[in-house]
């Protein structure tokens, strides 16, 4: 049934896996408190106790990048939740009802589609202030609109197949064949579009937590290690580099997982699966 | 004859401007066939949406009325009307692969019409699939569409169609798309089901085949309107109105000589917005003269059960 996963494949998928247990088990790998901090042991180089050296307050790299992967994958899984319900739901309307409902919707859309996101997101936090789930809802509401569209240009499509006429013949209710038909139908790109705004997710959390305005200290976030770390760089070369690795090696696994589910979902080449 | 399930009377849709359907009308007893037959665009089908009242936006129903056993239906709101589509009142078309959901399991997708989840109604359910003819109905009824053959999948459309007992079938071309030997199944089971629940049938078709086959009353349409209807023995023996005669004897049959020319009906349909005055067949009708040009027939019985909207109409025997 399943067409074969390359061995390149399997390597993104480990390392992906292997970021959600980081993640995920970040209490139990963490070989120190991420918060002590201590004068006495300032930028350490890697190795002995502290595995990838010590930050300029002498806190443990290694215990702050799995927090940092903590606060990464949880802000751009939950923004991507948020944006997903969002963009869905009123793509699924609007490709639906179709008329003034689908008119008013997608003009909203190219208008958000207009502002540029990250500006948007910045004047939003500089305006309400930093936080966990300010980050959360600032990214979220700010990138509903590609899959308003994805979901808008395929609703419209699967509408007029014959299988949504034969479910209204049998006595199908609107609300009933939108969430058993229509939605299901559709959901193959959108979970696309959703992988690629995946990674695209944990850039703007670092990038924003690198301007100072997504997760605060003294709690880490790779974007705020690598802003503290670029004092330093001459110095502790340790701490841009591992929190940039990270961050390069997350966002290119989801991605290429982002294309090969791509491909899987693709009617197109299915066949040569 | 017994109460009639359907009756449709006299039944207008328009397009705009244009009248598609103009003063349609018939009526199906339970357990009866009754085959609805034209060309292409002669508005068989768009009957056939308005009586399940799921027209495009663009068509209106600008007459008529439309009665599922005593109950009219014209007036029903559409949340009612939704708790009749399925239950009393089911339909099936041509595609029938298409016409199934990709993603839900074949016995999921037949007990949505009984608005119940399929672990409830398992049982009922597999029964169903062993009477419209589907073998091993067991393992059949947990796999998805594209493991089923067409025939497969029509046998599981007319199974969704009628496990509720619904009092009438709208059948739109369910044929049309299947190859020759598993249509001739399709319509034996069309017609056992019919007999063996009572239900009544509308077939929409432009195959006399399969009317001669199925069928045991027809409607021929024309351009909107009916031209002729009757028992089908009665008509195939004996047609009496023009356009009817043509499309009988357009038929092509195995005694022709090889390679002998298809009789033809010569010139083609009016599109709406070509409808003048009087009978729409004129312009192609070898019969008409000026005041089929100007007046339009109106049905009229020549036999008990037997109307036709004619001026000239053919003698019984009689070639056009």
């Amino acid at each position: 049934m399943s067409p074969r996963i390359s061995l390149g494949m399997w390597i993104i998928l480990a390392l992906l896996a292997a970021f959600v247990l980081a993640a995920a088990g970040a209490d139990l790998l963490a070989t120190h408190d991420p918060l002590r901090q201590s004068l006495l042991l300032r930028l350490r180089a890697p190795g002995g106790a502290y595995l990838l050296g010590t930050d300029d307050l002498g806190r443990d790299l290694l215990s702050r990048i799995l927090y940092g992967a903590r606060a990464s994958i949880l802000v751009a899984a939950l923004s991507v939740s948020v944006s997903l319900v969002v963009g869905t739901t009123l793509g699924l309307l609007a490709g639906w009802f179709r008329g003034w409902t689908a008119v008013l919707i997608m003009r909203f859309v190219d208008t958000m589609l207009s502002i540029p996101a990250i500006l948007l997101a910045v004047l939003t936090v500089a305006v309400l202030g930093p936080g966990f789930l300010k980050l959360v809802m600032v990214l979220g509401l700010t990138r509903w609109p590609r899959y308003t569209r994805v979901a808008y240009a395929q609703t419209l499509q699967v509408a007029t197949l014959p299988y949504i006429r034969a479910a209204e013949m049998a006595g199908c209710s609107a609300p009933r064949l939108l969430l058993r038909h229509v939605l299901p139908n559709i959901a193959g790109p959108l979970m696309v579009v959703a992988t690629s705004e995946f990674g695209l997710m944990i850039l703007f959390e670092a990038g924003l937590s690198f301007l100072g305005l997504g997760i605060q200290p003294p709690f880490p976030s790779w974007g705020s290690i690598m802003s503290a770390g670029r004092q330093y760089v001459a110095r502790a070369w340790w701490l841009t580099v591992f929190p940039g690795a990270c961050l390069f090696v997350l966002v290119l696994c989801v991605n290429v997982f982002g294309d090969w589910l791509r491909d899987r979902v693709d009617p197109r080449s299915r066949g040569r699966g | 004859m017994a109460e009639a399930a359907l009756t449709v009377e006299n039944l207008s849709l328009d397009l705009g401007p244009a009248r598609l359907v103009d003063g349609v009308g018939f009526s199906v007893a339970p357990g009866e066939v009754m085959a609805l037959v034209g060309e292409s665009g002669c508005g068989k089908s768009v009957t056939a949406q308005a009586i399940m009242r799921l027209l495009p936006d663009v068509i209106r129903q600008s007459g008529g009325r439309i009665r599922l056993g005593a109950d009219d239906l014209t007036a029903l709101p559409e949340r009612a009307m939704q708790t009749i589509r399925g239950r009393r009142l089911s339909m099936i078309f041509q595609e029938p692969q298409a016409a199934l959901d990709p993603l839900s399991t074949i016995g999921a997708q037949i007990a949505e019409t009984l608005r119940a989840p399929l672990s409830r109604v398992r049982g009922e359910v597999r029964r169903m699939l062993e009477d419209v003819g589907i073998s091993d109905p067991e393992r059949r009824i947990d796999q998805h569409p594209f493991e089923l053959s067409g025939g497969m999948c029509q046998r599981v459309m007319i199974a969704s169609a009628l496990i509720a007992r619904p009092a009438v079938l709208i059948a739109d071309e369910p044929t049309t798309a299947l190859d020759v030997t598993i249509q001739a199944q399709i319509l034996d089971l069309l017609r056992r089901l019919a007999t063996e629940r009572r239900t009544a049938v509308v077939l929409i078709t432009h195959d006399m085949g399969v009317v001669a086959d199925i069928a045991d009353r027809l409607a021929v349409m024309y351009a909107g309107r009916i031209a002729e209807t009757g028992p089908t023995e009665g008509i195939f023996a004996a047609p009496r109105h023009p356009y009817t005669a043509l499309l009988l004897a357009s038929i092509p049959r195995l005694s022709d000589a090889p390679k002998s020319l298809l009789a033809v009906i010569e010139g083609r349909v009016p599109t709406p917005a070509e409808f003048g005055p009087g009978c729409r067949f004129a312009s192609r009708c070898p019969r008409a003269d000026a005041m089929c040009r100007s007046v339009t027939p109106v049905l009229g019985e020549v036999a008990p059960g037997h109307a036709i909207a004619c001026h000239h109409p053919l003698g019984v025997g009689e070639a056009v």
